[in-house]
């Protein structure tokens, strides 16, 4: 600053309310702090207003929250190509190795019908533990039976902590594809689209039926879907991927999910079902928590973030433009 | 009934009679009812006023006098008097400077009036303001973006906010001073050529 006795241009005026507003804002704010801004809006009229606008407008900004930031902020996150190129590479280094330690081709597919079998209703969470110590989390609508060294998750979504034994590989079977466990965390979700394996920690092997010709290595944050055809690895950050596992702490995480995924996945918990009634709507995109059983927090948030209309029908919760 | 309004106007202070007017007030007035008209006003003077790198430098001058005279009296009818604020801000301008801007119209009464038509239903609005916000987000910065990302949206703390880019604090605060400035200027729908730097 010099000292010139300058008019401040307006510019200048909303730069340095904007400085104030962050300072109180992001950063730890006092007494001292406070009667210092007092002061500066008390020196005129065209601090205050400045100020004032800043503030107000910064609030209503909250609706960003709801906003897609996702995309605007570059997640890291590898392209199809190089993650497909990743796999291949894994594959044919590990599955060597693999197959001398694991003599993979010896595990059982058909389905079991002995072990015990854990279930959970619509809403529902369960955490089993092994007698090895291994643990499983039973999310909503799921089935797991549970064997010996081996679990097969019938329907719904898990997440395992396996404690790892070299000699007894924990295998898990879903949707006819085989995890086999290589001291691992990881979470099964089966579902229309496919057979989704999620990566957290240490390593496991997806293989498809009847071949181990057809399988891939998952390193942390890797993500397969499985399909009857093919597996495809994907590559998630670690935020992403503890976003996705919110259910184990009774939330759904969204983060640049279009309204239509959103209301899906509400649905796994909720008798009630949310419906949204017009495309339009549904391609908006939501970046948000919410507890999993509180469908009306979301219907708010359709309401009052997006303007968007709110209709109870019979047990349904109707949403459209 | 018709009476004691009267009396109250008389007064001169109708909405706040017997009680002095504080910031306060003032501010809540200014954010209630001046700030939801400020895309109109925008629109207002950038058809009255040529130079278009004055506009944002007069819409600091018609809130400073609306606030001025708020603070002696909350005005009854807040969109008549802050455009009738405005052109008599426009016509001081003309008046002061030697060279009169050639398309400074002079229907301002007109155009004032144009702004009573009913404006858009408020789903719409909210949705506009939303994709403002976007827009803005999107043209930050990158550095800034991902401060204002952070703050904004995951909620961090401007310490944790520096660590997590690997930069000073202050750098931080330019940052996010700047995303506040453009996110704010996103709100109100004020074009980025106005609300840019200078």
């Amino acid at each position: 600053m010099t000292s010139d006795p300058v008019i401040p241009t307006p510019m200048a005026l909303e730069a340095e309310a904007a400085h104030w507003l962050q300072r109180r804002h992001f950063w730890a704010w006092s007494e001292a702090d406070q009667s210092e801004l007092d002061t500066w809006l008390a020196q005129s009229a065209a601090h205050r207003v400045a100020y004032w606008r800043l503030k107000a407008g910064f609030e209503r900004s909250s609706r960003l929250t709801a906003l897609d930031a996702g995309a605007s902020f570059g997640r890291p996150s590898l392209p199809a190509q190089t993650s497909r190129f990743r796999f291949f590479m894994g594959l044919a280094a590990a599955s060597l190795a693999l197959a001398a330690i694991l003599g993979v081709s010896t595990l059982p597919l058909a389905p079991q019908t002995e072990g015990q079998l854990y279930e959970t209703q619509v809403g529902g969470r369960q955490t089993i533990v092994l007698t090895d110590g291994s643990k499983i989390d039973l999310n909503t609508g799921t089935a797991v039976r549970v064997k010996g060294r081996s679990a097969q998750v019938l329907r719904g979504e898990a997440f395992f902590q396996i404690t790892h034994d070299e000699a007894r590989p924990f295998v898990v079977t879903a949707d006819n594809h085989r995890i086999i466990d290589l001291g691992t965390k990881f979470s099964v979700r089966t579902g229309k689209a496919g057979l989704e394996v999620a990566l957290i920690e240490g390593r496991a092997r997806i293989e498809a039926p009847h071949t181990s010709a057809r399988s891939a290595v998952l390193n942390p944050g890797d993500v397969a879907l499985a399909t009857a055809t093919k597996i495809s690895v994907s590559r998630k950050s670690q935020q992403d991927l503890s976003g996705e596992l919110g259910w184990r702490r009774g939330v759904l995480v969204f983060h640049n999910t279009r309204l239509e995924a959103a209301a899906t996945e509400f649905n796994r918990y909720n008798r009630r079902k949310l419906i949204i009634a017009d495309s339009a709507a549904a391609r908006l995109t939501i970046g948000a928590t919410f507890p999993t059983d509180d469908i009306e927090a979301f219907a708010r948030t359709a309401k009052n973030v997006f303007g968007l209309r709110v209709e109870n029908r019979g047990d349904d919760i109707v949403i459209s433009h | 009934m018709g009476d004691t309004s009267d009396t109250q106007r008389n007064t001169g202070q109708p909405l706040m009679a017997g009680n002095a007017i504080t910031m306060a007030d003032v501010e809540a007035w200014f954010v209630a009812e001046v700030l939801p008209l400020e895309s109109a006003l925008m629109q207002f003077l950038q058809h009255n006023w040529r130079n278009e790198a004055d506009i944002a430098d007069l819409r600091q001058d018609v809130y400073e006098r609306v606030c001025e005279a708020a603070h002696e009296s909350i005005p009854d009818h807040t969109k008549a008097f802050l455009f009738k604020t405005a052109r008599n801000l426009l016509v001081d301008r003309v008046r002061r400077s030697q060279v009169v801007p050639i398309d400074v119209t002079s229907d301002f009464d007109a155009l004032g009036l144009a702004f009573d038509a009913p404006g858009p239903e408020n789903t719409t609005i909210a949705r506009d303001e939303l994709r403002r916000l976007q827009g803005a987000l999107d043209r930050l910065p990158p550095r800034s973006r991902q401060a204002v990302v952070l703050g904004r949206i995951e909620g961090l703390s401007g310490k944790e906010i520096a660590a997590r880019m690997g930069v000073t604090e202050s750098t931080v605060s330019i940052h996010l001073a700047n995303g506040i400035r453009a996110l704010v200027n996103a709100v109100y729908g004020v074009p980025e050529k106005s609300a840019k730097k200078p």
